[in-house]
Parts: structure tokens; sequence; C-alpha cells
């Protein structure tokens, strides 16, 4: 019911009826306006449930919004602003809200006690992954998710301030109009719609005037000043590790193309004040969850804020002043109070309306919806119509912040309530009602003041002034629960009742944290906001100790649900991880070649002709493009290190194996690269360009790694050496020009042409391609007379677009990542595949590589027992016995007749293929003593894909041993 | 005589406008990496200043054509010959470089940024070696609402995905 | 968790790259002997309370640092440059 006609409506759809609601007002004060009680259905047992609170705290008002992919479920409906058009269905009840099957679970409810799994669901074994797993998921949660792909935008956002305040109720807006007039960049944060928390919600004055009143100006001079960013429907979820806080903001409005649903705010602030305030309790009574009970506060906040009454005539429970508030607010707009029942004997009259002292709540009654209560009091028992009960059974401050980083609040005697620790938090303070300050001038103050500390403390020269506002005192007896038979909730959104936690206490399952894991209370979204402190509580009565020495559960991030989509936003489609791409990309897409992910690169796999219809004819014909005439094929994502310095040398030899000190300048030599413990790191060429001048490449995918390896030497074990690096991977497009006929090939577009003289294998220096200056190596990963030429990268499509097309005319064309794998593995070189981290340089038959006449990085730790010898796992070469029988990479090496079990593994595959030229499959591999098995025939193995061959162990050099066609 | 065709890292990729926020691209000739030797940091700068009217910048600036460029480097915009007394590399195609302008592009930045770039902090001709969304980047400010960003060559097509999506995202708002 | 790089000033943990024990700064001779390097690789204290690491700004200045903290309060006392550190 409204009290007012409003002055503009909009129509949403509840479970397909359309309902008239005031726009930007939360759903639940949408149907309590339309008479609509019964929300939503109980977590476990199916209980009509209505609206409870008017915050983010809300446990039983949990709503489906949208549909299809779009479909959010577990929505808060007293978060939920309602605009035109707004959908909305109820959800956890089947075939409706009124009658649901499910419902049975609340009669067989006797059987369904807390840690009823546990029990329930042990035997038989076999019984849990078949039935009853999927019979407990299906009945298990609460809205569903749509399973498709949702298409909304989410967004997150990082910012920055001296401070920040959270929350903007009398406090929280104090503070940062103290910060804010000192010169302090401030954000005040407050997850409402509008700041001015409880202010907004009371009928009181400040400095004379409506507290609505004061809020406007306060806002207005915040808004106005520069240093002040305001931001609401915001909600900061978590306080983490040197001022950093994450905050959620739900953007205001219908959804729109672009715009984002939510924002995820990392902000940094120099300092924080919370002015969280405090979420006010239940108190546990016999069916206490009726649609139509509801927190004290929340129905003033219904009535003052929204001018909707929650019902027509109205009880208050209460064992505290402040729930006085509530009847004498109705009282003014002129609902009936139907009766006030306080627990305390001494409570005092507040207003014209029946008081019970030493009251309590004993029974309800009305299935959708609250009909009468049943009260004991000093004079006896008795019935009360009522279609509303607002309860209160006092204030919880909101420290959840306060312990985020492990902090632990402290039991205030004289509120019954914890209060935040203070220094809990690295640069946090707290002020008003979070911090157990209740009065609405004692927050003004509190706010003020704290804001000054602060504000000096970051050198400014804040003042305080404070509005006179109204000092009303809060007095409370402790009321838990109500003694007597019955089920009384604690935990609305889980079910979790007084008799779960005496059960949970019997069963000893005595700790706080071992009771909240039994009952599952504080386990649902809301995390127990409000049903925490009566859990422990009952706990503390069952178990017979103080609720201090009960403690609390930990409270963890994040303060309210967030959705998965805006923590992970911006990572969702191509945003999940950057895409590298070379100079010849566009070129490689034209040719229909499919693309390989290589680390972030992306790499042609094949370059497909007219006819071919498997991958492997494309791979064939282009391997001999590479043995019979010439191919290209973009090796520019081998990282490319510049080192210049009088020691670069010096580093080179320390980092690799071999030496490099004796190379000559206009010559390129190989170098293996360990990590300290002795195992093989990475491999690749180094060029001397000039005395004090190298350029080292590494595999693609160990670029990022060396280049951090190498800065580690030179800052960390080496800041002697003087010698400079820098990444040259994106400066220069480089091909590799490979085959018989690439001299010839290169001859065509360089400038100089070359001879063998001037440009021996293992030569590289300086050359003018097509007018551009340009670098030549003249090494070979293919074991063919070979090249890679580079060329500043903007001219690195059109060179390989020219270098393609000129090789077409000598039979030749370009050659994607399997013919390259082929080519390689014919020479038996190493990739990653077999320098996968756990070999050696002995292992990959290179242990005389490792230099004898200087120290190197893993040098000392390689020598160690255990890490050469004959036990060891070596390369070797592996030919099919059967040469049209395929070999697979991650098989298992056997002796010949021995069983296929683990324990007679004598090592594994690593590489393998066709290889067209020598028309058979190969493969590259470890085994046990493998360079003196040369010639042995052994089992090869692949449990996966249930290959079993024979195969032959061999030199890993398949073709051309002597290398001879790269020298020639 | 054939001759090779250069393009730019963002060739079709830009100009991109959402909300009054433009992404243009910078088009540097010509980019050399200077990293001086120990205990020539004086003399570099010396021949910086002789040769193209800069000496080193401080860390975390710009000065000139001089721009820091993380820890004992800079990139110098032009031609320079400092033999012996720092490394010297060339970097003139290693770079996509762009430029975000507009009153929000400081909101813009803040999606994807994680440092402070607010105009009172972050002045004009600051540099920040940081991240943007999952790269590493450098960023100027060159003025009161522009910014230049310089990314990885290859990743250009990623960071005009980025901000795109982001300036979309403020335009909504 | 951030960390005030020497270069750059406070940064989030996401621009660097973690290593481990600021122990790695002292690398033991070649011939050390067995133990010593076992000690140098393998062997580390697991402190509640304060320690030193080496993390690498590799998203910002490429600076690598020694930084001191506490593993318990999660406070970070100070980052220095790698390359100036007392061996």
């Amino acid at each position: 019911m409204r009290l007012q006609t409003p002055e503009k409506t909009v129509t949403f759809t509840f479970d397909g009826r359309r309902i008239k609601a005031v726009p930007g007002e939360p759903l639940s004060a949408a149907l309590l306006a339309n008479g609509i009680k019964l929300v939503a259905r109980s977590f476990k047992y199916h209980r009509p449930r209505g609206v409870m609170s008017a915050g983010s705290e809300e446990q039983n008002a949990l709503v489906t919004v949208g549909h299809g992919a779009q479909a959010e479920p577990n929505v808060r409906a007293t978060t939920l602003e309602v605009s035109e058009g707004l959908e909305v269905s109820s959800q956890n009840a089947w075939p409706s809200l009124r009658y649901d099957a499910l419902a049975v679970n609340d009669l067989v409810s006797p059987f369904l006690a807390a840690g009823f799994y546990y029990k329930t669901f042990m035997w038989p074994r076999s019984f849990w992954e078949k039935l009853y797993e999927p019979v407990i998921r299906r009945a298990a949660g609460l809205g569903g998710l749509s399973g498709e792909t949702n298409p909304d935008t989410y967004e997150k956002a990082f910012a920055f301030c001296d401070v920040l305040v959270i929350g903007a109720g009398p406090a929280g807006l104090m503070a940062a109009l103290t910060a804010g007039r000192a010169g302090a960049d401030v954000i005040i944060a407050d997850e409402d719609t509008e700041m001015g928390g409880r202010l907004l919600r009371e009928r009181e004055q400040i400095d004379g005037k409506d507290a609505r009143a004061w809020v406007a100006d306060a806002l207005a001079e915040l808004d106005a000043l520069p240093n002040v960013r305001c931001m609401t429907r915001t909600t900061v979820t978590g306080a983490y590790d040197q001022g950093t806080y994450g905050a959620l903001e739900r953007l205001a409005g219908a959804r729109a193309a672009d715009k984002p649903v939510e924002c995820f705010w990392r902000i940094v602030a120099k300092r924080a004040i919370l002015c969280a305030g405090a979420l006010e309790r239940p108190i546990a009574f016999p069916n206490n969850d009726r649609p139509g009970i509801m927190m004290a506060s929340a129905v003033r906040a219904y009535v003052n804020r929204w001018g909707v009454a929650p019902g027509k005539a109205v009880a208050v429970f209460g064992n505290n002043d402040d729930a006085h508030r509530t009847a004498h607010d109705l009282a003014e707009v002129g609902i009936k109070v139907a009766a006030v029942i306080d627990s305390r004997d001494d409570a005092k009259v507040s207003g014209d309306y029946p008081l019970y002292t030493g009251a309590q709540v004993i029974a309800t009654k009305g299935r959708h919806g609250l009909k009468s209560i049943t009260i004991r009091h000093n004079g006896g028992t008795r019935t009360i119509q009522a279609d509303c009960l607002a309860m209160s059974g006092g204030w919880n401050p909101t420290v959840h912040l306060t312990c985020h980083m492990n902090g632990r609040p402290t039991w205030r005697e004289e509120i019954a309530s914890f209060v935040p620790t203070p220094d809990s938090i690295p640069g946090m303070v707290t002020a008003g009602a979070c911090n157990g300050t209740f009065s609405t001038v004692a927050c003004l103050t509190e706010g003020a003041d704290v804001a000054a500390d602060v504000a000096r403390d970051l050198g400014l020269k804040p003042q305080t002034t404070v509005p006179a506002a109204d000092d009303a005192a809060y007095a409370i007896t402790p009321l838990w629960a109500v003694p007597g038979k019955g089920r009384k909730w604690i935990d609305f959104q889980n079910d979790v009742h007084v008799k779960d936690i005496r059960l949970a206490a019997q069963e000893n399952f005595r700790s706080v944290e071992h009771m909240k894991r039994y009952t599952t209370q504080g386990m649902a979204p809301d995390q127990g906001k409000s049903s925490n402190v009566v859990a422990l509580a009952v706990l503390a009565d069952a178990t017979g100790r103080g609720i201090p020495e009960t403690g609390t559960t930990t409270f963890r991030p994040p303060y309210v649900p967030v959705s998965i989509a805006a923590m992970g936003a911006g990572s969702q489609g191509k945003g999940f991880a950057p895409e590298r791409f070379t100079t010849s990309h566009q070129a490689s897409i034209a040719c229909d070649a499919p693309m390989i992910e290589a680390g972030l690169w992306y790499r042609p796999s094949y370059f497909p002709q007219k006819g071919e219809t498997h991958w492997r004819q494309s791979c064939d014909r282009e391997v001999g493009y590479v043995r019979n005439a010439v191919g290209v094929c973009d090796v520019s994502t081998l990282g490319k290190i510049d080192i210049q310095g009088p020691d670069a040398a010096a580093l080179l030899d320390f980092v690799y194996t071999n030496m490099f000190s004796t190379l000559k300048v206009g010559r390129v030599r190989y170098g293996l690269m360990l990590r300290e413990d002795g195992h093989v790191m990475d491999d690749g060429t180094t060029a001397r360009l000039g005395a004090q001048h190298f350029v080292m490449t590494t595999t693609t995918a160990a670029a990022g790694l060396v280049m951090r390896h190498l800065e580690f030497v030179l800052q960390v074990l080496r800041p002697d050496l003087d010698a400079k690096i820098i990444s040259v991977t994106e400066q220069w497009a480089q091909f590799a020009v490979a085959g018989p006929q690439a001299r010839a090939l290169l001859n065509t577009v360089l400038d100089q042409p070359l001879d063998d003289e001037t440009w021996p294998f293992m030569a590289c220096g300086a050359v003018d391609v097509a007018g551009v200056r340009g670098r030549l190596f003249r090494i070979s990963f293919s074991g063919e007379h070979a090249y890679e030429v580079a060329v500043p990268a903007r001219y690195g499509e059109s060179l390989f677009r020219m270098l393609v097309a000129q090789a077409e005319v000598m039979g030749g064309g370009p050659y994607g990542m399997e013919a390259l794998n082929v080519l390689r593995i014919e020479k038996g070189f190493i990739t990653h595949a077999e320098i996968h981290g756990r070999t050696t340089a002995f292992d990959i038959g290179m242990g005389r590589m490792v230099s004898a006449k200087k120290d190197c990085i893993g040098k000392a730790a390689a020598a160690r027992p255990g890490l050469s010898g004959e036990m060891r796992q070596q390369l070797v070469g592996l030919r099919a016995k059967s040469p049209d029988h395929g070999l697979s990479a991650g098989a298992h090496l056997f002796a010949k007749d021995a069983a296929e079990t683990r324990v007679n593994s004598q090592g594994y595959v690593t590489s393998a293929c066709f290889s067209p030229t020598l028309q058979t499959h190969l493969a590259l591999g470890f085994v046990e003593n493998g360079r003196a098995r040369h010639g042995e025939v052994i089992k090869l193995r692949d449990h996966l894909r249930d290959i079993t061959e024979e195969v032959e162990v061999c030199d890993p050099v398949f073709f051309d041993p002597t290398g001879g066609r790269a020298r020639g | 005589m054939v001759k090779l065709i250069a393009l730019t890292p963002c060739a079709g990729l830009l100009p991109i406008t959402h909300g009054g926020v433009e992404v243009t691209e910078v088009r540097p000739e010509r980019l050399m990496s200077v990293a001086p030797y120990a205990g020539q940091s004086k003399a570099t700068s010396a021949k910086l200043k002789e040769q193209i009217g800069e000496g080193l910048s401080a860390v975390m600036c710009r000065a000139g054509a001089v721009t820091w460029f993380g820890h004992g480097t800079w990139l110098v915009a032009g031609e320079v010959a400092l033999d012996g007394v720092a490394a010297v590399t060339d970097q003139s195609d290693a770079w996509a470089v762009v430029a975000i302008s507009g009153a929000g592009a400081e909101d813009v930045l803040a999606r994807l940024v994680p440092v402070d770039l607010r105009a009172g902090v972050f002045k004009k001709n600051h540099v920040a070696k940081t991240m943007l969304g999952h790269m590493a980047v450098t960023i100027t400010r060159t003025d009161t609402a522009t910014f230049e960003i310089m990314v990885m060559r290859a990743m250009a097509r990623t960071l005009v995905h980025d901000l795109d999506i982001a300036m979309r995202g403020v335009a909504a708002r | 968790m951030r960390i005030t790089c020497p270069n750059c000033g406070p940064r989030d943990r996401r621009e660097f790259y973690y290593q481990g024990d600021a122990l790695a700064l002292d690398r033991p001779a070649e011939d050390a002997g067995l133990e010593a390097w076992d000690d140098y690789l393998h062997n580390r204290e697991n402190p509640a309370g304060d320690t030193a690491d080496l993390w690498f700004h590799e998203a910002g200045c490429g600076a690598w640092l020694v930084v001191e903290r506490n593993t318990v309060t999660h406070a970070v006392h100070k980052a220095t440059l790698a390359e100036k550190a007392k061996r």
C-alpha cells in the first residue's frame, strides 16, 4: 500500500503479472506497495518467504531478472531498481510460487536436520555418483543459470585517492566533507542508489532541518569539490594489502549495447575510513520466517523513504529502544500499530499504542502471509491480529571489512555486539555505527573527527564543524532466542534454525567454525550477515561459554556476491590474452593457412593447395620444397636479444655452456643455456656483429624467460659485467630461406649477390634487401643450405610476399610449422619437446658443450651425481620397423619383450613425424643408456592411442649425418 | 629496381572514435634505445645534448626527443651516434605507437591501466612503464588530455581491441 | 599487494614477477662443493615474519628488486635495486 499517489510510474512483470511501480525504487518496495508478500521459496525446505530487509543483506527475497542468456539468478529484490519493462520471476519453486511441490521437504523436515547429508548418503558408496549426487544437485540451489554465453558487457577499472570513505551515512558524509574541505583526494562509495544511509530512512532533524535536506546540502557541497568523487551503487567488497580495496559498481538504468552492467573497481587509497553502518539482527522465535515478518528498521525504511506501508496492522517485537522508533514512525503516518512487544521488563512507553513488557512472540500464523501472532507477556498470553511484524534483536556493527586481513572483532557488552578491533587493516579507521556508535550526533562527530585525524596525517589542515542532531540513547537487553518449542529460524537463507545449532553442539561441533560447516549457517550468498551473531550466541548458550570465548567465524571478501563476469571483466573473448601477429600474418591468411598458437604468437601450420584434402599432403609437399628447391618460413617469433658493451662476450660465456668470447666478428655459433640447477633452459644461435655487439636468438617459447634470465644475471648475479641487453624481436621481420635454391632465391632480392667465399656456413652480416638495410645469417634448422634474412618490421610483409612469389617460380614456396617440425626431426634438431625442463646437456648428447675452461650458469649443478651416466635416459632416434606405421609423441618405450607397465618403462617419445624424405615414420625420444643401444629393437607403446610398434634405436640425426648439405 | 614497401604497425586499424575520445596512430620515423655503460651517464647526456638538443631525461619523464624507457634505458626519437659511452639499438620498427585524446581519455585508461594517471599526479611529459590489459606498455602524457601509448608492434591489434572496448564502455555511461 | 619500485613508485603486484629468496644474490663459487650448491639451489627458510626476496618489475621498468616484507602482516618494508645490494 502506498501512502501517497506517485507522480510517475513504470510497469514491470513479476511471474508474468504486470505491476505498476515508481521508477528507481527497489523491487521489494514495489512488491510491498502492491500487497505482494510471498516472493520466494526458501533454499532447503521451500518455505514461503517474503521481503525481510531493505538492503544488500536480504536473505529471503531473491529473484531472477530477465530471461534466456541474459537471465541473472539470485538477485536481491531489495537492491534491484525497478525500470520500465523489467522482467522478474520467482525461483526455487515448481510448479508455482504458491503451490511448490518441493514444499514436501518442509513436512519431512525432522529427517533433514543439520548433518543430514553427512549421515544419510554414506552407503552404499557406489550410490553417491550415480544416485545421491544427481538428485541432490537437482534439488539444491536457488536460481539457475541459462547455460548460454552472457552477451552483456562487464567492466573493470582502477581508481586512486588519498582517502576512501566507505559508506555515506551520517559518519561517512561528515568524513568526506571534512577530508574533502581540507583538500584531500576523496572517493566516497556507497552501495545505495542515493547517498545518505539511514538519514534517508529516518524521521529526524540535523542543523534544525529535515535530515534529508541536510543530506542534499552535503551532497551538493561534495559534488562541487573537484577533489571529491562520489560513487553510488558501489559496494566496497574487500580490503586487501597496501591500501587496495575491491568495489562493485552496478550501473544505473536499463541494459544497453556496449554499456557495462557492472564495473569491478580496484581502488588504491592512502587511507580509508570505514563508515559501513550496522545491520539489524533478527530474533529467533517460532515460525519467525513468515512473509510479513520483517526487520523493524526495514519497515520504517519502506514507510519513510519509499512511502510504502508493509502492512495494515503492524506489530513490533524488540529487545531494544530502537525498535520503538518503528512504532513511533508508523503512528506518525497513520499506520495502525497493533502492539509493541518488548522483551525487557523495564521498557518505557514510547507512544500511543499497546505496549507489552517482558513479552515475547511465541507463535505466528498465516501460511502465505502473516495473519496473527501469539505473545507471552508479564500478564499472560494473547493473540494479536497483525499482517506485518517488525522485529529487532539489536544492531550488529558492519565490521566485515576490518576482518579481511585476519582481524578479529572485539565484543562490547553494553551494545551486545562485536565492534572492530583498531588497526585491523593498516591505514583504515572506523567511524559511526560500524564502530558501535549509534546516535546521529555521535556518528556525525566521529566521522568528522577521524577524517580530521586522517587529513592531518596526510599533511593537511582540516577543520571540523559538526551540526546539531539527534542524540537518542540506545539501550538493549539481549534476547537471542525465545525459549520453547517450534522451529526458530536464524539463517533464513540457508534454512538453519536454533535446534540445528544445538544439535551441532550436542554432536561436539563446538567450535564456531565447525558449527558453521555442520549446519551451513552463514554459508549462503549473504554469508550470514544477519545471522552470525545470533547463531554464535545460541552456540555459546548450548556449550555453556560466553560469546567472546565462542568468537566469530572469519569474515572474508567479498562483502556482497560479485559476479564472475565482473571479476573477469575485460578477459572475455579476445581480451583473454594478447595476440601477437607476425608481419606475414595477412599474407599467410590469404593463402588459407590454418594458424597455430605458439605462446601468444600465431604461426601458419601449413599452406594448403587446391586438391589437398589432408594436412599431411601439404606438409609433405612443403618438406619437398626445402629438400629439393627452396622454402620460405617466417621465423620472426624467435626471441632476438641485442647485447652490447665491453663485457658482452663475458656475459655470453657466463650464460652459455660453450665459449662465445672466441667467436669471430661476422660469425654465428650455436649455444646451449642451462638453468642454475643444471638442466637445459634454452638453445639458439648467437651472432657476433661487432667486437662488443652480439644478437642472440632464443626459442619462441622461451623468449620472455631468457630475457628475464639475462636481466637476472646482469642485475643480481653479475652486476660487475658492463653489458646492456634489449629485445629486438619486434624490430626485425626475419625469414628462413632454405633449400638447394636458397642462395639463388635470395640473390633475386639482394642488392649484392651472395657467394660461398664471403658467405660460408655460419656467417652473418649486413646486407641490402631491395634497397633496405637488413641482416643475413647463414644458419640452418632444416639441414639444408639455408639463410635467415631480416629486415626492419615495416618491410616484413613486402619481403615475405616477394620471397614467396619468387620461390614459387623456382619450384618452392612457403612452409609452415608442420613442415618445419618434420625437417628438424629428420635432422635430430631439438626443440622444447626435448629440452622440456628435466633434461641435461648430457641427456641430449651435448655434454661436451659444457666448457671446462670457465664457469657458467648450471655448470656446478650439472656435475652432480645422477645427472649424467648410463642410468640417464638419453636422446635417441627411433625408426619404425614397419615404415607405414605411425609413431606417437608421449608413448613409452619398453624392452622388446617386457610387459608394458609403468615400472618397466625405459623412456618415452618426445617428437614423431612421417618423413617424406626417408619415406618412413621417425621419432625422437629418450631411453635409458640410449646412446649405447643404437641398433637395438625396442617396443613403443602408447596406452592412450592404443599404438604398439617395434622401433629401432638409432642416432637422432636420420638425414645427412655429415651435414654436407648445410655447408655446401 | 625492386623496392620494399613499408607498412605501419596499425595499418588498417586506426583511427577509431567513441564518445569524444579518439585513438590515432603515431608514426615515429626513428627510435633508438640508449643505455649508458657503467659510469657513462654524464658523457651520454652530453653527447645527446650535442646531437639532438636534450640530455637523458629524469626517470619517469620525457624531455624533448628523449624518453625514459625503463631501468637504465632511454628511447631517443632521432639518429644518434654514441660510440663507446652507451649501447644504441634501433627500435624504430619495434613499437606500435598510438595517441589517445579527448576529455574521457583518462577514464578509458582507468579501465585498462593499473597506475594513477590522474592529471594532478601524472603530469605532462610524465612516463609510466606499466601494463594495459595484459600487455606491457609505455604511457606518456603528451598534453592535458592526450596520452601516447607504446606497445610491442605484434600486439597492435590487441591494443586497438582493448582500447575500443574500454572506449565504448565509457561512452555508454 | 603493492610494491614501491625504486624507479616507478608504488605499483600493483600484477606488474611484478616473483623469483624467490634473496639468498640467490650470493652465488657460490664453481668449486664451492655439493653442499653449498645444494643450499643455494634448494634449501630455504620459511619464516613467519620478516623475509627478503627477489622480484622482477617485468611489466614495468625491468629492474630486479630486493623486497623486504613480512609474511605474517603482509607489510612491505622496502624495495631496493638488486644490482646495488651488498653481496
